[in-house]
């Protein structure tokens, strides 16, 4: 099954009479056709229709977005899944929310980078226009400010790394106020600053907010051994690191080492799936009610060895997010590429996405 | 059949290799251009279609009038036509898979219609696709009830199948339901009682649903809507002369009450019977149309059908030409196409399953120039005659005997077919 949007939060009494009414419409449903008149009004997935695009440096851009129902909400530095028609064919991304959730205007925004040879970013940074539909799906992720802001903040990004922080930014520069935040920012030159002049004025109106922005390109990379002269007190503060996978591993390592791991929040836009130093010995997936074996060498998830021999696999975000490619294992060992952790299954259901084979699995397809 | 008649004798192994490989081509081809055009094209029958069944189930309010009723059930018929054909069938065949749209995948669709889309897509899909016109194998050859092949042995049942055919017809999506749960497979005890049973719920499930919308609510909610006119315009349904007879007995109330029940018994009744005769008749004439595109499918002269020691060790290349030969095309206008679920290019069909059906009429000179180069035929012909010779082999085939029909030599391109006809 293809990979679907957020159920809205449509209200009890709305969905009663839908459901009432179903039996009229059967096989198909009241809502098929009062998205005829408008799509937003579905009540099966939440969509969003674009307002604007903003072009921001560094090649990025914002999109805006209406939603469509009485948007859930979201916690500054969360992302949602966003599922846009390209040519025909729905794909699915999750971008890191960009506005605050206070908006007046009840907007929600990402910020997309266009990647070079991507699909999806680069549509929405050139071709995406106002009126456009997207589907939208759940709002995830736990890189997200605490409940009590009891002590300073330190944020360290890189390049689009910022943008699940600039929503914690923009949220608390809108209410609870930037007292006592630094924000280490790397970016290779001045005009790739994603957000640079909003960051610049935050900087000038709130003076609890410190940014240090660090040209990579001049100044050379960021090292966490330079935290102890940028933000002394580093130990002290929540932190929170958004960006390439060497910086938030050397962070990671950093704080494990120097500091108090736990206060150090990171958010990966990739999990690790796979890779040329992949672990294990791979093995092969043999799918049952097609009859086929798959060659699953080590660091490929099955959903891709199942595809390269010709089987059609259930697929959907490819990143271990929607549980859209799920498929029962009926034995064998799995890797989770993610964390390498290996288990034995019987009879259970897994993301093909994100998981390898450990010797020989037989899968229910 | 003797092995001079076999449709492709004349092709050596290396040959239908290569045929394989330009059919290939043909799929790959169509496969990488797909995009944007064909989702419009798809979301735009889908969006006709609902239009249409909201225009019918509209018109029916008015169902007692007779103009209303036609035009109702008119539209009714059309867009249960177009759900059935064009989106249902093609939809299931996973055809419009590729755009990885929820709504419109073969995993999550329904069909207006009384067999369940898992029974189907396992019976159609799986079964007759794959066994295309095998004897034996291909349970869609004859329905399991019907001498649709000279080699089929005859028995005193078939007298009777012109009769049931027509049965068959008016009330085809029944047949189909029921063709789906394999009797003979239940007959043989080969399918588990518990599959059976499984398939039993999901029939029953469909057809209650159906008969729910077609035969009570929709006839209900247009005896409502016609009710509530009435009333509209005469709020009082008893003569002066009444209403105070009633009061000087003193069930002011009461006689109200019982004059508003045996108008609304009086106005909605016969609306309500009016829907139910709309609802029935569209179904009807649904069910009689997809018989008829289905039957001109694979039962017409041209045809060939397999034995199974025939298929034995098939090669790709000899699959291609078996759904080749063993479908027929029905010619027609681009609206007959569409109404047709595009099934008049059944050749073109079976031989890509999975192609969006949009698809066929753009590739059917390319198929056409292969079975010219080749050597072998490409079944076609106007609906009268396909049609024509269906239903003249299932009435002569209900008595004994009867010999396969003499095919058509290999395609030789347009100019020749035009100046035959």
């Amino acid at each position: 099954m293809a990979e679907t949007g957020m159920r809205p939060p449509a209200s009890p009494l709305r969905r009663r009479a839908l459901r009432a009414l179903r039996w009229l419409f059967t096989p198909l449903r009241p809502d098929d056709y009062l998205e005829l008149i408008n799509p937003l009004w579905s009540t099966r997935e939440l969509r969003g229709r674009v307002e604007r695009v903003e072009p921001e440096r560094g090649g990025a851009a914002t999109v805006l977005i209406r939603p469509g129902y009485d948007w859930v909400g979201h916690r500054p530095g969360q992302y949602v899944r966003l599922g846009v028609v390209i040519d025909g064919v729905h794909h699915w991304r999750a971008y890191s929310l960009t506005s605050s959730p206070d908006r007046a205007d009840g907007l929600i925004s990402v910020t997309p980078k266009k990647v070079d040879g991507g699909v999806v970013s680069p549509y929405l940074v050139e071709q995406a226009r106002p009126g456009e539909l997207v589907r939208l799906g759940e709002v995830e992720g736990s890189f997200t400010l605490p409940d009590r802001l009891g002590r300073g903040l330190l944020f360290v990004t890189a390049g689009s790394g910022i943008t699940p922080v600039m929503s914690m930014l923009r949220h608390l520069a809108d209410g609870p106020g930037l007292h006592d935040v630094v924000h280490i920012h790397s970016a290779r030159d001045e005009d790739g600053v994603i957000f640079g002049d909003e960051l610049a004025a935050l900087e000038k109106q709130h003076e609890g907010f410190r940014l240090q922005l660090r040209i990579t390109g001049r100044d050379g990379r960021f090292t966490p051994a330079e935290l102890d002269t940028r933000c002394p007190d580093w130990r002290e503060r929540e932190s929170y690191a958004c960006g390439p996978g060497e910086l938030l591993d050397a962070l990671q390592a950093h704080w494990t080492e120097h500091g108090t791991a736990v206060r150090l929040h990171h958010e990966r836009f990739q999990p690790i799936v796979g890779g040329d130093g992949a672990e294990g010995a791979g093995g092969t997936v043999h799918f049952t009610h097609r009859n086929v074996d798959a060659d699953c060498p080590p660091g490929t998830p099955i959903l891709v060895a199942g595809e390269d021999a010709g089987v059609a696999m259930p697929f959907g975000c490819r990143v271990g997010v929607c549980h859209t490619c799920v498929l029962p294992i009926r034995e064998g060992r799995i890797r989770d590429l993610r964390t390498n952790v290996v288990s034995e299954m019987h009879n259970e259901i897994v993301r093909t996405c994100v998981h390898g084979a450990e010797g020989r699995v037989t899968v229910d397809l | 059949m003797s092995p001079t008649t076999h449709p492709f004798a004349h092709l050596n192994e290396a040959q239908l290799a290569e045929l394989a490989r330009e059919f290939d081509a043909i799929h790959d081809r169509v496969r990488a251009d797909l995009g944007e055009r064909d989702r419009r094209y798809i979301k735009g029958v889908i969006r006709l279609h609902r239009q249409i069944a909201v225009a019918g189930r509209v018109l029916l309010l008015g169902s007692r009038s007779k103009v209303a009723w036609t035009a109702g059930t008119g539209c009714l018929a059309v867009a249960k036509i177009l759900e059935n054909m064009e989106i249902g069938h093609n939809v299931l065949h996973g055809q419009w898979d590729w755009m990885n749209d929820p709504a419109i995948h073969s995993s999550t669709w329904d069909w207006d219609t009384a067999s369940t889309a898992a029974a189907w897509k396992h019976s159609h899909n799986y079964i007759h696709h794959t066994y295309t016109n095998i004897r034996g194998k291909d349970k869609d050859l004859g329905y399991e009830i019907m001498r649709i092949d000279p080699h089929q042995r005859w028995h005193p049942a078939y007298l009777a199948q012109p009769l049931y055919n027509l049965l068959l017809m008016a009330f085809f999506e029944w047949g189909v339901a029921v063709h789906d749960l394999d009797i003979e497979a239940i007959r043989a005890g080969k399918k588990p009682l518990k599959d059976v049973w499984h398939d039993i719920k999901g029939i029953s499930g469909k057809a209650r649903d159906q008969i729910l919308k077609d035969y009570v609510g929709w006839p209900l909610v247009s005896a409502l809507a016609a009710t509530a006119v009435g009333r509209l315009r005469q709020p009082e349904p008893r003569s002066r002369r009444r209403v105070l007879a009633d009061r000087a007995r003193g069930r002011g109330v009461r006689g109200a009450i019982r004059a508003q029940l045996a108008a609304v018994r009086k106005e909605g009744g016969g609306t309500f019977a009016a829907t139910f005769r709309a609802d029935f008749t569209a179904n009807i004439i649904r069910n009689v149309w997809a018989h008829s595109i289905i039957f001109c499918g694979h039962f017409p002269d041209q045809t060939y059908t397999f034995s199974q020691d025939e298929v034995r060790d098939e090669t790709r290349g000899g699959w291609y030409v078996r759904q080749l030969v063993g479908a027929a095309n029905i010619t027609g206008s681009p609206l007959f196409h569409l109404l047709s679920g595009n099934l008049g290019y059944q050749v073109e069909h079976h031989l890509f399953p999975d192609m969006p059906s949009s698809r066929y009429a753009e590739i059917a000179p390319q198929v056409r120039d292969i079975c010219r180069r080749y050597g072998l035929p490409y079944n076609t012909g106007p609906l009268s005659r396909q049609l024509g010779t269906v239903h003249r082999t299932i009435l002569r085939l209900a008595f004994p005997g009867g010999k396969p029909r003499p095919k058509p030599g290999p395609y030789r391109g347009d100019e020749v077919e035009h100046r035959a006809a």
